[in-house]
């Protein structure tokens, strides 16, 4: 369906170091020295890259700054039946995979419920990238 | 915890002169074939044109173009492939025909998404075809896109007025830019519409007169650019200032 090889991870990776940097200036911080960054499992970021491009967009205040990642794993609530489940990207064509990790909301097209079969469910956890702190 | 994602949209946008939001209080009033047609009309006047669907749960103006086999390209983002002229982004190229079902929050991660990974590029016009009414989309373009500007879309029915009337008081309200109102599926010489947008004191663009013919132009752009309603749409395009200034 696709063609690429994760390349989007410089899109989120610009706008995470767009952000720290924004946040450093309204917070006075000259110099940054910890990054905190949650990362979803649903977005199946290729951390090697998106670290790479993070790498390639710091600027001099982020010099000697040292990046902290974690990873969230998705969870999911169904609305209809409340049973809880967790992701299993093994479970799905890469395709689907693909296609969840440029819009994580797709997982509605294409993932049910595993009890009641509806795509009515909420994302719990394992959403996308968030900046968690940064410390100066 | 921030969402990274919100501050680098203004950056994504920086090099489109004008975006557009097509849309209505309505379902029904011809939204997708006037953002299709408008920015099909505007590309073969020249001028760089992206269309965005932003319709999630029923996209359509992929039928209208007849889009089919493309996929965008990744390069520090998407990039949108080149249908017919237009840089053309919709969930289809990820969602297939699968249906789409979002509720809010969802619909507004799916929106920063696109825009916050979607490399445009310049632009003179980013026409946007979206959903009906005042909800998620609407509110997320007046959040995320500051140099937005709405077309307004209603038939000549007092029903699709009663909306139109009520998304053009939100925009008031929130002073953002409205361009002007359409008058799609005209037929007859009431002038209920023109009159009440103009004690809105809004500009009536004008209207478009119902074409029987214009279901069999569908999915193909040259021939829709061809019928009564292309030509009447390509004629307001080029003689309201409103909508390319």
């Amino acid at each position: 369906m696709f063609r690429g090889s994760s390349m989007h991870e410089w899109a989120l990776a610009e706008a995470v170091v767009s952000t720290i940097l924004k946040l450093a200036e309204e917070e006075g911080l000259k110099d940054v020295v910890g990054v905190k960054i949650k990362i979803g499992e649903l977005q199946q970021i290729d951390r090697e890259i998106f670290e790479f491009a993070l790498s390639q967009f710091q600027s001099s205040s982020l010099r000697n700054a040292k990046f902290n990642f974690e990873t969230v794993k998705a969870k999911f609530k169904c609305r209809v039946c409340s049973h809880q489940w967790n992701f299993e990207a093994e479970n799905l064509e890469e395709d689907v995979s693909e296609a969840i990790h440029f819009i994580p909301e797709i997982a509605h097209s294409y993932m049910r419920c595993p009890k009641c079969e509806s795509p009515d469910f909420e994302i719990l956890a394992g959403r996308g990238v968030w900046l968690e702190s940064i410390t100066g | 915890m921030i969402d990274p994602r919100l501050n680098i949209i203004d950056k994504r946008l920086a090099k489109i002169r004008k975006i557009i939001a097509v849309s209505s209080g309505k379902g029904g009033v011809g939204k997708s074939l006037i953002a299709s047609t408008l920015a099909l009309t505007l590309s073969r006047s020249g001028y760089q044109v992206g269309l965005l669907d932003l319709d999630f749960s029923s996209p359509s103006t992929h039928i209208i173009l007849g889009v089919k086999g493309v996929y965008p390209r990744e390069e520090k983002g998407i990039i949108p492939p080149v249908v017919h002229g237009l840089a053309y982004m919709s969930i289809i190229y990820y969602a297939g025909n699968c249906p789409s079902p979002l509720r809010g929050i969802d619909i507004s991660n799916a929106i920063i998404e696109l825009f916050a990974i979607t490399q445009w590029g310049s632009l003179d016009f980013l026409v946007i075809d979206m959903p009906p009414g005042i909800g998620d989309a609407t509110l997320d373009m007046i959040r995320l896109v500051k140099k937005i500007s709405f077309l307004v879309i209603t038939t000549s029915s007092k029903v699709a007025f009663e909306t139109v009337r009520k998304l053009i008081e939100l925009l008031g309200s929130l002073k953002v830019p409205v361009i002007g109102v359409i008058e799609n599926m005209k037929m007859t010489d009431s002038l209920f519409i023109r009159r009440n947008i103009e004690s809105l004191d809004l500009p009536f663009l004008g209207g478009i007169e119902f074409d029987y013919k214009l279901e069999e132009s569908i999915g193909n752009p040259n021939k829709l650019l061809e019928t009564q309603f292309g030509r009447s749409l390509g004629w307001l395009a080029s003689n309201r200032a409103e909508i390319r200034s």
